[in-house]
C-alpha cells in the first residue's frame, strides 16, 4: 500500500493519503476506489453509448432517412457496440465489482498486485482515449464492432485508432485477470478452503482465466488487420492468398468465450444475491462452481457457432453445433441451482432481487433463442437479421447488465455507506424492464420475418414492429435515467447508513465495515463455515 | 513465499538452451525449402512448440518450480491445442 496510514479506522472514501483530491482517487492502489474508477468511467460511457442507441432505434421508427442516412447509422453502431463491449461489458462486472469485493470477499486486504490493478484502469482509460481519437480525428470506422475482414482492411473509414484503442483495452483485461488469479491463490483467509469460497469470486477466477487465455488471440488479430491495413500483408486477403474467414476464427476464439467473461461473473453475482434474498442456502453450491469452470472452458469450442453461413467445412458447421448444445447445459444447470434456491425461501422483495430474477427470465430468454442460432437449419434463416439482435441483447445487456444493476443495488449500501431510496429504484426497475421487453422482444418476431440487421432502412411490412421497438428504446432509457439519477443522488444524500449487514447476508463482505476501511479488516478473518449458511 | 527455494541456473545451462534455439530456429527456416505442402504448417508449429517448451522449462523454471505451475501450463498447452485442432478440423475438410 502506497498511501501513508492516518488512520485505521477510517472509510475508504475518507481517507487522505499522499495524494488530495481527484489525485487521492487516480493514482490510488487501494482497491476499492480502482473499483469505483471503473464505475464512474464506465457510467459515462454507457450513457453515451445507449444515447447511440437510443438516436439508430429513432431512425428505424419509420423506413426511410427518418433523423440519419446510411453512412452515419453505420458509424452509430459501429461506435454503439464498440463502447458497450470493449469498454463496458467486457470489464463489466470484473473490474467494479470484482476490484471492489473480491479481496474482502475471500477476507484480504487488497488485491495481490495493487500497482498493477492501478496500472490496469490506466491502461483502460488510454484505450479509451486511442478509441475516442477515431472519432473525432478522421471520421468514425464504419466496420461494425466485430472489424470483420477483407472491409476493415478496404473501408477508407477511420479504423485504425478503433483497432489500436481495442487492443490497448485488452491488455488491460489480461492484466486485471492476472491479479486475481493470484489473489484467488495467494490471499485467501485461513482456512477458506477452495469450496468455502462464496460464488462470486468462483467466477471471478473462472473468467481470469478466460481473460488471460483468450485476449491475446484477439490483440493479434487486431494487429494482424492493423498491418493488413497498412503493409497489406495477405493474412486474410484473398487477393494475396490470404483467408478472410481465418480472421472470423481468430476474432469468435477470443470473443465468443469474451460472452463469457461478460456473463459468468453476473452469474457469480446473482449466485450471492438470491441466497440472501431467500434467507436459504444456496442450491447445489458445487454444482454451480462446477458449471461455471465448465461453461470457462467449453466456452472455447463453440465460436464457429457465429459463422455458420461464412463458408466453413459442412463438418466442422456439425461440430460447432454439437458443442454450442453442450455449452447450454452447464449454463441450464446454474438456472435450476437458482429457481431451487427460491423455493420455500423467505423471500425479501427488494430491489436487488427483482432485478435478479428479471436477470433469469431474461437470461432464460437469450438462452433458448441462443439454441435456435446454434441449430444449423434454423440458424441459415434468421442469421444476420433482427432476430440474432435481439438474442445478443437478451444475453449480454440482459445477461450482464440485469446482472449489474442486481449487484449495483445488492452492494450499494456497503460501497457507499448510504442507501438509495427503494421506491426510486423499484421504479426505474419497472419502467426498465418493461423497456427492455417492449425494445427486444418484437426484434425476434422482425428476425423471423426477415429484417436484416445493420440497415438503416427497412421494407414497409416491417413498420410496425419496429415502431413498437422504439417506444420500448424510449421507455428503457427513460428507466435507466430514473436508475442512474437515483443512484447518483443517493451515493452523496442518500441516507447514511453504518449497518454492516443491511440484507443478512453471510459472506465475509458483509462482516467489515460500511463502507470498509482502507485495508478492510483490522485482523484477516478466521473462516470456519461454509457460504450461505442460513438456519 | 521466503520458504520457497530459488534455484540458481549455470551460464553453461543458459547457453546450451541459447544455442539449441538458434540450431531449431536455423531448422525451421530450412524447413521451407522442402516442399512438405500442407505438412509445412504442422512442422513449423512443431519445431517452434519445441522451443517455447525449451523456455519454459529452463529459462522460465518450470523443471525446478512448484508442480502446480506446471500442471497449469500443461492444461493451457492441452487448451490451445485444442482450439488449433478444432480451427484446423475446418480447414482440413474444406
Amino acid at each position: 500500500m502506497s498511501e501513508t496510514t492516518s488512520s485505521k479506522h477510517v472509510s475508504f472514501l475518507q481517507y487522505k493519503g499522499k495524494y488530495k483530491g481527484i489525485l487521492g482517487w487516480i493514482l490510488s492502489t487501494d482497491h476499492k476506489r480502482v473499483g469505483l474508477l471503473y464505475l464512474y468511467t464506465m457510467l459515462v460511457f454507457f450513457s453515451l453509448a445507449a444515447i447511440l442507441g437510443l438516436l439508430m432505434k429513432l431512425q428505424l421508427i419509420a423506413p426511410g432517412y427518418t433523423i440519419m442516412g446510411p453512412q452515419t447509422y453505420n458509424a452509430m453502431f459501429t461506435v454503439h457496440g464498440i463502447i458497450m463491449i470493449f469498454i463496458i461489458v467486457v470489464p463489466g462486472l470484473p473490474a467494479v465489482f470484482g476490484n471492489f469485493f473480491l479481496p474482502i470477499m475471500i477476507g484480504a486486504k487488497d488485491v495481490a498486485f495493487p500497482r498493477l490493478n492501478l496500472a490496469s484502469w490506466w491502461i483502460y482509460v488510454i484505450g479509451i482515449l486511442v478509441v475516442l481519437t477515431s472519432q473525432f480525428v478522421g471520421g468514425w470506422p464504419d466496420t461494425g464492432w466485430t472489424f470483420y475482414a477483407p472491409y476493415s482492411f478496404q473501408t477508407p473509414a477511420n479504423v485504425l485508432p478503433a483497432l489500436f484503442g481495442a487492443f490497448i483495452l485488452g491488455f488491460s483485461s489480461i492484466l486485471t485477470g492476472i491479479n486475481f488469479v493470484v489473489t484467488v491463490h495467494r490471499m485467501r483467509a485461513p482456512g477458506m478452503s477452495w469450496f468455502k469460497m462464496p460464488l462470486f469470486p468462483w467466477t471471478l477466477y473462472a473468467t481470469a482465466w478466460v481473460q488471460i487465455l483468450a485476449t491475446p488471440v484477439i490483440g493479434i488479430t487486431l494487429l494482424l488487420t492493423v498491418m493488413e491495413r497498412v503493409l497489406g500483408v495477405g493474412v486474410f486477403d484473398p487477393a494475396l492468398g490470404g483467408d478472410p474467414i481465418l480472421y472470423q476464427h481468430l476474432f469468435w476464439i477470443y470473443s465468443h468465450p469474451a460472452v463469457y467473461i461478460m456473463i459468468l461473473p453476473g452469474m457469480g453475482a446473482i449466485s450471492e444475491i438470491l441466497p440472501v434474498f431467500s434467507q436459504k442456502r444456496i442450491y447445489g453450491y458445487k454444482a454451480i462452481v462446477l458449471s461455471s469452470l465448465a461453461i470457462a472452458f467449453v466456452g472455447y469450442f463453440v465460436w464457429g457457432h457465429h459463422m455458420f453461413t461464412s463458408g466453413m467445412s459442412g463438418r466442422a458447421l456439425y461440430a460447432f453445433s454439437f458443442l454450442t448444445f453442450i455449452v447450454a447445459i452447464p449454463s441450464a444447470i446454474k438456472v435450476f441451482n437458482w429457481v431451487s434456491t427460491m423455493y420455500k425461501g423467505s423471500l425479501n422483495l427488494q430491489t436487488p432481487f427483482y432485478w435478479a430474477t428479471s436477470f433469469i427470465f431474461v437470461f432464460m430468454i437469450g438462452g433458448l433463442t441462443g439454441l435456435v442460432l446454434g441449430s444449423l437449419a434454423t440458424n441459415v434463416h434468421v442469421h444476420d437479421t433482427h432476430f440474432v439482435v435481439a438474442h445478443f441483447h437478451f444475453i449480454v445487456f440482459g445477461g450482464t447488465g440485469f446482472s449489474f444493476m442486481a449487484a449495483l443495488h445488492y452492494w450499494f449500501p456497503k460501497m457507499f455507506g448510504r442507501m438509495y431510496d427503494a421506491n426510486w429504484a423499484n421504479t426505474g426497475w419497472a419502467v426498465f424492464f418493461s423497456g427492455f421487453l417492449t425494445l427486444y422482444l418484437p426484434m425476434f418476431y422482425l428476425g423471423i420475418q426477415g429484417m436484416p440487421r445493420r440497415y438503416y432502412d427497412y421494407l414497409p411490412e416491417f413498420h410496425g414492429g419496429n415502431i413498437i421497438s422504439s417506444l420500448g428504446a424510449i421507455l428503457m432509457i427513460a428507466g435507466a435515467m430514473i436508475i442512474i439519477v437515483n443512484l447518483v443522488r443517493s451515493s452523496r444524500h442518500g441516507q447514511k447508513t453504518s449497518d454492516k449487514n443491511p440484507w443478512g447476508g453471510r459472506t465475509l463482505e458483509w462482516e467489515t465495515d460500511t463502507p470498509p476501511t482502507l485495508e478492510n479488516w483490522d485482523e484477516i478473518p478466521n473462516v470456519t463455515e461454509e457460504p450461505y449458511e442460513y438456519k | 513465499m521466503s520458504q520457497e527455494k530459488h534455484h540458481i541456473m549455470s551460464y553453461t545451462t543458459h547457453l546450451i538452451v541459447l544455442g539449441v534455439l538458434l540450431i531449431l530456429t536455423a531448422v525451421s527456416v530450412a524447413v521451407t525449402s522442402l516442399e512438405l505442402g500442407a505438412l509445412s504448417t504442422l512442422v513449423a508449429m512443431l519445431i517452434a512448440g519445441v522451443k517455447a517448451a525449451i523456455v519454459l522449462v529452463w529459462f522460465m523454471h518450470l523443471k525446478f518450480d512448484n508442480k502446480l505451475y506446471t500442471i497449469f501450463t500443461v492444461f493451457v498447452l492441452v487448451l490451445f491445442l485444442l482450439v488449433l485442432y478444432v480451427t484446423f478440423f475446418d480447414y482440413s475438410y474444406r
